[in-house]
């Protein structure tokens, strides 16, 4: 920069701004210009001069090839996405397509061409057009303002390697310049005042506001109830369980019940069918006959409710499905469940059992309400039966069966 | 005749097609400065026009209608409109669909028209343009407060998020998402680009500082230099070549919201090209029904001349004809298909309980467009405002005969009902009626109205044209 301006001949000289009378004298004079060998000069109109690129020399822009990529890339990228997120990671199968189905994609793949494109096309068009610009030599002559509704100018540098005042004058005027206005550097430096940027830093410092009380006041505990903006159903116009009511003489919403009311369960006055305990300790046999229809009806429960989470053959872990699911989906909170065969089930008494599956234990839900009692027998029976299977030694074997196992 | 137009006009009569004369694309002897001056002198003008405030005032009524009755609809819940069983989709789905479709007729200018070097679009494609956004931007808010929850509208964006989910992308309500949204990017964008010049005009005219520095921001430095000029215009060929299919492809997805769904009167492949043709057709309406006023009023008569209205009006009679051999062919293939669904939802549009929509939409849309053969209904202001008019009306029947006649009586008669809207449902719509013409107003008051370097490149001159590269 320094160097540039050790050469040129007046110091604070911008260039030469030439003006002309119609769209052909100023193409004319690009014409003489060019063929002068002057480089650091442009041509500015109101409107595009026609065939002015060739009479500059102006090569066309690379403009159509980076449209190209980035709609290519547009394509790409709502492939990608579209097979990755409904095909790969979330597999979701509508009305039956391939989770690869490219027909459906297309929409959105085209979308996003045009989108990228688009952007690229306008983005394009500012940067190479060395848009935005803050400062120009000749925005500071009156006579330029009319540059953009009916004057034609050419603005010749000082930067040019070649620029003589004298000679580029005589050289505008015999293209037939009207006039010719020797232009100074702008002595502000071509920068925006600091205004502007004052402005621009106090805006977003206030735009940071917002967000910053917001997270300040979701941040730690709070005397009060936090706002509750987005309401959704959260409150609605009903009495909550414990609540008061000036309806009744009591003051309570809830209604006791009506006397002689019997609760549910309350009927089922068998402690050892329905409870799993004798005399206030856990059952350490049957309250029903184990029979063979039993197990079987166990076996088929079994598979129903606990197998889903315990697995077939009660190792817990992740050999049931839905752990298996959040297993392979890396769920953080999922607690894998216990396999039935640890010594600490298995030594527990049926009854203690038959209480897990009633009222559930830790992370597994109660399934009281599910399954009927002499069901909930029936499943502690075939666990029993799978406990026995897991842990079994060669005296369980019948003793004509016992030819048959491999050692 | 308000005191800005006060250009002496030459009444000449620019219509003829005398094939040995190029008809001229303005009237009287324009030049460079006059034509600067006629466009700028509405956004320079030092005292406002009391009618324009008026005007304003009447439209930033009915916006803020529509916004505090879009701000009952959230804090209430959405038992404020008159959606209900079976009739999910009424009103804001209607409305979403006309003003999407009214955008359509400002790409096409703009975009369609500049690829096949139809020059005559110069002096109507700035005013179209920002036609097609405002209208966007009324479509836009339509599919998000129907949302009912509409602070949960994000859930549209592919993002990765703690439920594990994904946007089913096979779902048109999706595509929908892209290509609107794309939609209007690519409307503004080239709006925005197209104005960069006039913008810089304003700047260079600009008499007070506020002025300056408002259009100087606006105008990105722009110094009309021949490399500028060069990028510009590739940039602006390459625009209009993406808009187009784009234009085409907008109202082509909106249309598969309905057909993709397993609905009589929906299920129909007819309904992508139906549903742009009805696009260009209804957009076209709107730019008669603001540029005949517009004209007359900002005193542009002689760059948006009566040919431009013509050429309009031709444009308006050919798509009217698509969308009636469109009505024809629904009723065709639904008699020839021997589905009795697709037969009765057909009678049922014709002869049921909705059955003034119909017939008022057939009236609008396919009868009195008709009046466009004559010559001298294409050349009056008054008649084609008036056709235009009934055409806009005829328009948002179809969305509404199309998308609520054939909700209200699916295929279980137990499941039919009646819908009729609530006064949000109607308020709603006019107030985005009115946030369309605040827009409108707001931009022919401080903007420039006309694509005035594109009028200026059209110009006769008389200049031997050199050939370019």
């Amino acid at each position: 920069m320094e160097a540039r301006e050790q050469q040129r001949p007046s110091a604070g000289l911008a260039g030469l701004l030439a003006e002309f009378a119609s769209a052909e004298a100023v193409r004319a004079a690009a014409s003489a210009l060019r063929n002068a060998g002057w480089t650091r000069w442009d041509v500015h109109s109101p409107f595009p001069v026609h065939g002015i690129e060739s009479a500059m020399g102006l090569r066309r822009s690379g403009l159509p090839w980076l449209v190209l990529a980035a709609a290519l890339a547009g394509v790409l990228l709502a492939t990608g996405m579209q097979l990755w997120t409904n095909g790969i990671d979330y597999p979701m199968i509508i009305s039956g397509k391939p989770l690869l189905s490219l027909p459906t994609s297309v929409p959105i793949m085209f979308e996003l061409a045009v989108l990228l494109a688009a952007l690229a096309a306008f983005g394009g068009a500012l940067v190479l057009g060395g848009l935005p610009l803050f400062g120009h030599p000749a925005f500071s002559s009156l006579r330029f303002r009319r540059a953009t509704t009916d004057g034609f100018f050419v603005f010749l540098s000082a930067d040019d390697p070649r620029f003589d005042p004298a000679a580029a004058q005589t050289l505008l005027q015999s293209a037939g310049a009207v006039s010719v206005e020797p232009l100074q550097l702008d002595a502000s430096g071509r920068q925006p005042p600091s205004a502007v940027y004052w402005a621009l830093a106090t805006t977003v410092v206030l735009a940071l506001l917002p967000p910053v009380l917001v997270t300040w006041y979701r941040a730690g505990p709070k005397p009060n109830p936090r706002i509750h903006l987005i309401q959704d159903m959260d409150f609605q116009e009903k009495y909550l369980p414990q609540g008061s009511s000036p309806l009744f003489a009591d003051g309570r919403a809830m209604r006791p019940p009506a006397p002689g009311t019997i609760a549910q369960g309350a009927l089922d006055a068998d402690e050892h069918l329905y409870a799993g305990k004798v005399a206030g300790q856990w059952a350490t046999r049957f309250p029903v006959p184990p029979t063979a229809a039993i197990m079987e009806r166990g076996k088929a429960r079994y598979a129903i409710f606990c197998a889903p989470c315990h697995g077939l053959v009660g190792e817990g872990g992740a050999s049931g499905i839905t752990s298996a699911r959040a297993v392979k989906r890396r769920e953080p909170n999922w607690v894998l469940p216990l396999s039935l065969h640890t010594p600490t089930v298995r030594e527990q008494p049926v009854g203690q059992l038959f209480h897990t599956i009633t009222h559930g234990v830790r992370t597994m839900p109660a399934h009281g309400a599910q399954i009927p009692a002499e069901d909930r027998w029936a499943i502690v029976l075939y666990v029993r039966a799978l406990q026995r299977s897991q842990n079994a030694t060669l005296d369980d074997v019948p003793e004509a069966v016992r030819p048959r196992l491999r050692p | 005749m308000n005191p800005m137009s006060t250009l002496a006009i030459a009444s000449e009569d620019n219509t003829g097609n005398d094939p040995r004369r190029r008809a001229p694309l303005v009237i009287g002897p324009q030049t460079d400065v006059t034509v600067t001056e006629s466009v700028c002198r509405v956004p320079e003008q030092v005292s406002t026009p009391r009618a324009w405030y008026v005007a304003l005032l009447v439209s930033m009524g009915l916006t803020a209608v529509f916004f505090g009755t879009i701000v009952y609809l959230i804090t209430t819940g959405i038992g404020v409109l008159g959606n209900n069983r079976p009739v999910m989709w009424a009103f804001p789905i209607v409305n979403f669909v006309f003003w999407i479709g009214i955008g359509h007729a400002g790409t096409l200018i703009s975009a369609i028209l500049f690829l096949f070097r139809q020059q005559w679009r110069t002096a109507i494609n700035r005013a179209a343009e920002a036609m097609t956004i405002f209208a966007v931007v009324c479509a836009l808010i339509f599919p998000g407060i129907h949302l009912g929850r509409i602070w949960l509208a994000y859930w549209m964006a592919p993002y990765p998020n703690q439920m594990s989910l994904w946007p089913n992308f096979r779902s048109p309500l999706m595509w929908d998402v892209f290509a609107v949204n794309t939609y209007f990017l690519v409307s503004a964008m080239f709006w925005y680009l197209g104005m960069i010049p006039d913008l810089a005009t304003l700047r260079d005219r600009a008499k007070t500082r506020l002025r300056q520095i408002a259009y100087g921001l606006l105008s990105l430095g722009w110094s009309g230099s021949a490399r500028q000029w060069q990028v510009y215009q590739q940039a602006y060929l390459l625009l209009a070549a993406l808009a187009t299919p784009l234009v085409v492809s907008v109202h082509s997805v909106v249309s598969t919201d309905f057909a993709v769904a397993q609905l009589p009167g929906w299920h129909t492949t007819i309904f992508p090209p139906y549903f742009v043709a009805g696009a260009i057709f209804s957009g076209f309406a709107m730019v008669v029904t603001l540029m005949v006023p517009a004209r007359a009023y900002f005193g542009l008569k002689h760059l948006v001349t009566i040919r431009h209205l013509d050429n309009v009006n031709k444009i308006m009679l050919a798509t009217s004809c698509i969308v009636a051999y469109s009505y024809a062919m629904e009723l065709f293939i639904a008699w020839y298909s021997g589905n009795s669904h697709e037969r009765f939802v057909h009678l049922n549009r014709a002869f049921g309980p909705y059955a003034w929509t119909y017939w008022l939409m057939v009236a609008c849309n396919v009868l009195l467009p008709q009046l466009f053969w004559l010559k001298r209904c294409r050349t009056t202001p008054w008649m084609m405002f008036l056709i235009a008019a009934a055409v806009n009306v005829g328009m948002w029947l179809e969305r509404f005969v199309i998308i609520v006649v054939s909700l209200s009586r699916d295929y279980l008669p137990a499941n039919w009902a009646m819908y009729y809207p609530t006064i949000v449902d109607v308020l709603m719509l006019l107030g985005s009626f009115g946030l369309f013409f605040t827009l409108f107003l707001l931009f022919c008051r401080y903007l420039p109205m006309v694509a005035i370097w594109e009028v200026k490149h059209v110009l006769p001159r008389e200049e031997v044209h050199h050939g370019g590269p």
